[in-house]
């Protein structure tokens, strides 16, 4: 069957839906509307207002009501429009349903599923195009998700819902209409990374909007006679080291591609975990390609400068192997 | 239903008295005991009689005191640290509004929960180890002061970011409404978290969802060090909630009797499905907003004609005025909340620490443990 990404994560909302009367899905024009990006179009019609529940823009408010919510034995999904707005609702973030269960000593735990859409490519400007993903990987207590294909937009919510933790999910805009076969295994974990192209020669590391990318680049750099594996981060908390480390042994290069700011990024971090964990293995220094140290322009040629392309990820491959 | 919409006094003068007297309504928490008495005359005669509900109050009051006192003492000696945030001088508002609520329902606190916590049923020794940093505190020892928990009776925190627990507060009675629960969710809150913009989200929301949430306020004056009318536009914090178009109920904090028969009306609404309300409780803290403070910013003699009306010392003056209650009686009350304090402090001393091996114990639910919410 053919869906898109979109399609895929509506398919995965009204499954949850159907199967636990716990489960309910909630955030700024989730229901009448059908959803910002129309990921819960007709989900209001199907499972009513109660269920698919339109909050004001209030985003402290409402993510703070799914922790609670989460508490009182429901199994919210909470919708938050972007990344950039869920910095309105960090406090419930980190100061309540990552740290409950611990602060209270284990009594409770706090199951909450937060979708945001996130990165950018769409022209929107400063205020709608950043990843911070980065931000939310720093901090214990939560797990964090980053579906790039249309299996794992299929997949990954069910397993989210199972844990009994806070998961943030992130959905990067650009791969709403990205379109594949979805093939009757999209079960998948939410604690593994996946090789998405075996290679020899140097270890592509990528998450969300870059695994496109990523996965261009390869081509690119195959057809010039450079064999690249190309690794889908995929969990970004806790980050699967044995997956990468693993990868890094067989290429003896690695490249790490991240739409956060270099300074601080995630990036920083898999690169860190790969010298820690396997540095002898490494035949040159891992490199990243990152986005430009600057808010994102509204410019379409500013825009794409400032940001990951697979030009810079081919240009960085070959750089690691002197051609 | 009382609602008083006058403006907020100054905070220069302590508010007069202006609850009415009690009406002989059945509280939720005295009912119990009345039918104890006239049907179970067999059970009454073999277990003690459940005091009267002036005396309960009195006594929770007392605990309360007592175990701040300590607190401090201990704080001082260097077996509590952190932060520390006493509420004496306000037991009248958590005394009178946690007897007004039943057992099955919710309460969400703040870092000044020390009370709550105790008057919820979270056992003196557990807080005590918890504030010395013990495994057998009430939080394991990860929370401190500021983080009392205990979710099978559903005392969810001990918050520590100014109305952080609101939000929370909304959830709790949403998840209710949506499992068909008639349960009250209350959240205790300074006046300072009415600044918050917390407080107005969760508010709405919980107007807008007409969820059960008691908003109960107790206004001491003081956010930190900045006094009501430095720190908000509308000092009538009645008013502010009424925008919502919730019930709003206004009652003195100093005097235990008018809270509890004020949260107990607001209670009631709530729990009849009249959507949320905001209780306003007057009062004063007698301490410094915690032990860092040198209380720079209040008149002392502002401090000293609230003391005048302490809530514990004019309550039993009225008990004993109405012959309701004798020094003896009162004395014996006091020994009893002295006893069981120097009991938790026993308890608190002997416990074991938690061995650093667990420190990363309890960031994650271990797998094969029950899913969801409270277990």
């Amino acid at each position: 069957m053919r869906v898109s990404y979109r399609e895929a994560m509506r398919l995965a909302l009204r499954e949850a839906l159907q199967n636990d009367a716990r489960v309910f899905l909630m955030g700024e024009d989730v229901g009448r509307y059908g959803g910002s990006y129309a990921v819960s179009k007709g989900l209001l019609e199907e499972f009513g207002p109660e269920r698919i529940r339109d909050t004001p823009l209030s985003e402290l408010g409402f993510v703070g009501a799914g922790v609670g919510a989460a508490l009182g034995g429901m199994l919210p999904i909470v919708e938050v429009m972007t990344v950039n707005f869920s910095l309105l609702a960090l406090d419930q973030i980190v100061n309540s349903a990552s740290l409950l269960r611990h602060m209270s000593g284990g009594q409770c735990s706090v199951p909450l599923v937060l979708r945001m859409a996130t990165g950018a490519g769409r022209q929107l400007a400063a205020q709608h195009s950043h990843s911070l993903e980065n931000w939310y990987a720093h901090i214990p207590g939560i797990r964090v998700l980053a579906p790039a294909t249309v299996a794992d937009a299929r997949g990954m919510l069910a397993p989210a819902l199972a844990d009994p933790d806070p998961v943030v999910i992130f959905e990067h805009a650009q791969l709403y209409n990205l379109e594949d076969e979805l093939a009757d295994n999209w079960r998948c974990d939410i604690a593994h990374a996946a090789v998405r192209r075996s290679g020899t020669q140097a270890s592509v590391f990528a998450y969300g909007g870059c695994l496109p990318k990523a996965l261009q680049a390869a081509d690119e750099l195959v057809a010039a006679g450079i064999d690249v594996e190309v690794v889908d981060l995929r969990v970004l908390r806790p980050l699967d080291i044995d997956t990468i480390a693993a990868s890094v042994r067989r290429t003896h290069r690695a490249v790490v591609v991240d739409e956060g700011w270099r300074s601080g990024s995630l990036a920083a971090e898999v690169i860190a975990r790969i010298v820690e964990a396997c540095f002898y293995e490494l035949d040159a220094p891992p490199a990243r390609v990152c986005s430009e140290e600057v808010p994102i322009p509204y410019a379409k040629h500013l825009e794409e400068a400032a940001l990951p392309q697979p030009a810079k990820i081919v240009a960085a491959v070959k750089e690691l192997l002197n051609v | 239903m009382t609602r008083e919409r006058k403006p907020a006094a100054g905070v220069q003068a302590p508010l007069p008295c202006k609850s009415k007297p009690a009406d002989a309504k059945p509280s939720p928490v005295a009912a119990p005991a009345k039918r104890m008495r006239k049907d179970r005359v067999a059970v009454a005669a073999v277990a003690p009689a459940t005091p009267p509900l002036e005396l309960r109050l009195l006594a929770d009051m007392l605990r309360i005191r007592r175990m701040e006192e300590k607190c401090a003492e201990l704080y001082g000696a260097g077996k509590i640290r952190g932060f520390l945030h006493l509420y004496i001088g306000e037991e009248a508002c958590a005394t009178g509004a946690m007897h007004a609520l039943a057992a099955e329902d919710n309460v969400v606190a703040t870092y000044r929960e020390h009370g709550h916590a105790l008057l919820r049923g979270v056992g003196m020794n557990a807080i005590m180890a918890e504030m010395f940093g013990k495994a057998a505190g009430c939080s394991r020892g990860r929370g401190g002061s500021m983080h009392l928990f205990d979710v099978p009776r559903r005392f969810y925190g001990g918050n520590a970011i100014v109305g952080g627990g609101l939000p929370l507060a909304v959830g709790l009675a949403l998840a209710d409404r949506l499992q068909g629960m008639r349960r009250v969710t209350a959240c205790v809150f300074g006046e300072g978290a009415m600044a918050e913009g917390a407080f107005h989200e969760s508010i709405n929301l919980a107007a807008l969802w007409q969820l059960p949430v008691l908003f109960c306020c107790e206004n001491n004056l003081y956010a930190m060090g900045t006094a009501l009318a430095r720190s908000e536009s509308q000092t009538d914090l009645c008013a502010k909630a009424a925008s919502y178009r919730v019930a709003t109920f206004r009652a003195d904090g100093m005097d235990v009797r008018a809270v509890f028969d004020t949260v107990s009306r607001a209670a009631k609404q709530v729990r009849e499905g009249g959507g949320p309300a905001f209780v306003e409780l007057q009062t004063y803290r007698f301490r410094a907003h915690s032990m860092f403070d040198p209380d720079l910013y209040r008149d002392k003699a502002e401090i000293e004609q609230w003391k005048q009306r302490g809530p514990i010392h004019s309550f039993s003056a009225q008990l004993k005025t109405d012959g309701r209650l004798t020094e003896e009686a009162f004395l014996a009350l006091d020994a009893e909340a002295e006893a069981e304090v120097a009991a938790a402090i026993a308890f608190a001393e002997q416990a074991p620490w938690e061995p650093v091996a667990d420190l990363l114990k309890d960031v994650h639910t271990p797998a094969g443990a029950a899913e969801g919410g409270a277990r």
